[in-house]
């Protein structure tokens, strides 16, 4: 732990987000684990360009939302870790590069609420205090987003297969409106295995819901098993060509890829990307693991997890 | 009743933030509004879940949604969608349930919906309004424009006696007085019982009102005064006892410390015979005839 310590400390701390949801209500206080999770690392967005050993603008940013994460999941002992380090880029490139005041997004899949919260926290729009709050009793940052409290969540979503017909109300409410904008909707790939999944996209496909973006955040992994040992969709991008549908495949994990893509806007209909990412991407004994799907992290698992994402 | 609801609508075709959402049904019935509405009368296909999820985003842009189909279609396939997506978020969507209860007849039991409102009534903040008259639709559509919270409206078939007059649209009306006890039904079931209460003599028969949304507001004093006065009550409806206006009736009457001498509660009972045919047919099969359900208080109904 005092090697995280030395090192964390040579980053410079700097203050944390201004918003902050005034409405949360907390219980004060952090136990002793919270108490030395706060002295390993405090990171900003600002503060990523000190540093050291990471060179872009995007990788350092990406590894100070990492820590940050992983410093939530940490001082609450919750677990669904794996899952929300596979679509943490992608939320990145979303809320950094990509979503302007006139954009939707949605999280269908609601297990990574913990990335859509260091996201929203790495833009500015939750401050650190807010994080602290993660699972805590009175908290407006439950497990999964909540349905009120927070106004770039615009949905309470945890039960898969609901955010795709979400998104396409959103995106055919823009369109009768006649305003600009998109919405761009973020899936697991287990997720495919709900029904309704599929009603939405032959739904989205039949109007033409040109504003609307789907991704399919592909680590392989779901509850109980690889998604090819439980319901096998491979070759999934395939299938959404053969509804018709402009399918794009990258690595889920190069924002550098993924931002212009996400920037692009001449489709006929939907956008489909089917990002390829690393269930825990970046800490080496979570990645393609079942089991951080769910475990929390012991303080030294926590503590090489820091070290991995610090010197990658 | 759906030409009443599709003439209501007709009328309120023009706001702009109305959408109208099909589960693929409406032959015969909804082609003017689908005409008139253009690109806001949406048929969503056979696809229920996703058409709820639309729905919710739809009114998280400000529209007044309305999704409509065979009733088990609209609150029984789609429920988490309208558990999570609406009501979580308080959202003011209308699901239209056509033939409530035993509506659809001899068309079977997965057309049927008898746990409806029931169901939907666990869920926080929504409403559920059952017409029993063809005209309750012209008060009831516009002031559906103007709420705030989700709806189940409940549509069957309006059987209003051609001798009387419906009064207007209201939580509780009584339709018929009587000496012979009080006589509760909810919504269409109301108007089948009129003609027979009230073709009886004023001493025999019972008081007969009609039940339209619940949950329950607050009882009319004219009902708590029939209530006072009846040694016989009984609740009717096209509804499974689980979840019913007479459960929650009977909890809102002994929170008020009113107990009748006798109290019935005659419900839907599925298919006690095993075989299918009209709604009058599975009324008769469950008791809720006019016949059965006038014996208690006018015994020669039943000779």
């Amino acid at each position: 732990m005092n090697r995280v310590l030395n090192l964390i400390e040579s980053f410079n701390p700097e203050p944390q987000a201004t918003a902050s949801l005034e409405s949360v209500a907390c219980g004060s206080g952090l136990n002793k684990t919270a108490d030395c999770a706060n002295l390993i690392y405090r990171c900003s967005p600002v503060s990523i360009s000190t540093m050291p050993t990471i060179d872009s603008v995007e990788a350092r940013r990406a590894a100070a939302a990492r820590l940050r994460l992983l410093q939530m999941h940490f001082e609450s002992g919750v677990g669904h870790i794996g899952g929300n380090l596979s679509c943490l880029d992608i939320l990145l490139s979303i809320y950094h590069d990509v979503l302007t005041d006139i954009d939707q997004f949605v999280l269908s899949k609601g297990h990574a609420a913990g990335a859509l919260y260091t996201a929203l926290w790495s833009v500015g729009r939750l401050s650190d205090s807010d994080l602290h709050t993660f699972h805590r009793d009175g908290t407006l940052l439950s497990g999964h987003p909540p349905a009120r409290g927070i106004a770039d969540i615009p949905f309470a979503t945890g039960s898969l297969g609901h955010g795709v017909g979400l998104a396409a109300g959103l995106a055919l409410g823009q369109r009768l409106n006649e305003t600009a904008g998109r919405v761009i909707c973020l899936t697991s790939d287990g997720e495919w295995n709900e029904g309704s999944t599929w009603e939405s996209l032959i739904f989205s496909k039949h109007h033409q819901l040109a504003n609307l973006v789907v991704i399919i955040d592909q680590n392989g992994l779901q509850g109980f098993g690889t998604t090819s040992d439980v319901a096998d969709l491979s070759p999934l991008a395939d299938k959404f060509r053969a509804f018709g549908l402009m399918t794009v495949e990258l690595d889920g994990h190069d924002q550098a890829a993924l931002t212009p893509v996400l920037n692009s806007t001449n489709f006929p209909g939907p956008l489909m990307i089917v990002a390829k990412t690393i269930k825990g991407h970046g800490v080496s004994f979570m990645e393609n693991r079942l089991e951080w799907h769910y475990l929390p992290m012991t303080a030294e698992q926590y503590e090489q997890a820091c070290l991995e994402v610090a010197h990658p | 009743m759906r030409q009443a609801f599709c003439n209501g609508l007709m009328r309120e075709q023009s706001r702009r933030d109305f959408v109208f959402l099909t589960g693929d049904l409406g032959f015969r019935a909804l082609e003017p509004l689908r005409d008139a509405m253009g690109p806001r009368f949406i048929n969503a296909g056979v696809a229920e879940q996703n058409m709820v999820s639309v729905a919710a985003g739809l009114a998280r842009q400000k529209f007044r949604p309305w999704v409509y189909s065979i009733a088990p279609f609209v609150f029984a396939r789609p429920f988490e969608q309208i558990r999570n997506d609406i009501c979580l978020h308080d959202l003011p969507v209308v699901l239209v349930g056509n033939g409530g209860g035993y509506g659809y007849g001899v068309m079977g039991s997965t057309h049927h919906a008898l746990e409806d409102y029931g169901v939907l009534l666990t869920l926080s903040g929504l409403q559920v309004v059952i017409p029993a008259f063809d005209n309750d639709l012209s008060t009831i559509i516009p002031s559906l424009f103007e709420s705030k919270c989700p709806t189940y409206l409940r549509l069957g078939l309006g059987e209003q006696p051609k001798a009387w007059t419906t009064p207007p649209f209201a939580p509780w009306r009584k339709l018929v007085s009587g000496e012979g006890g009080t006589l509760i039904a909810i919504g269409p079931l109301a108007g089948s019982l009129w003609a027979a209460c009230a073709e009886e003599s004023e001493s025999t028969r019972p008081n007969l009102w009609c039940l339209s949304q619940l949950p329950l507001s607050k009882l009319p004093e004219e009902l708590l005064s029939d209530l006072e006065k009846s040694s016989r009550v009984t609740i009717a409806e096209e509804h499974v006892a689980h979840g019913s206006a007479g459960h929650a009736l009977s909890m809102a009457l002994l929170q008020l410390n009113c107990s009748p001498a006798s109290l019935r509660h005659v419900t839907a009972r599925g298919y006690p015979s095993g075989r299918y045919g009209s709604q009058k047919f599975h009324r008769a099969e469950c008791g809720l005839d006019p016949v059965s359900l006038l014996a208690t208080f006018v015994p020669e109904a039943t000779r």
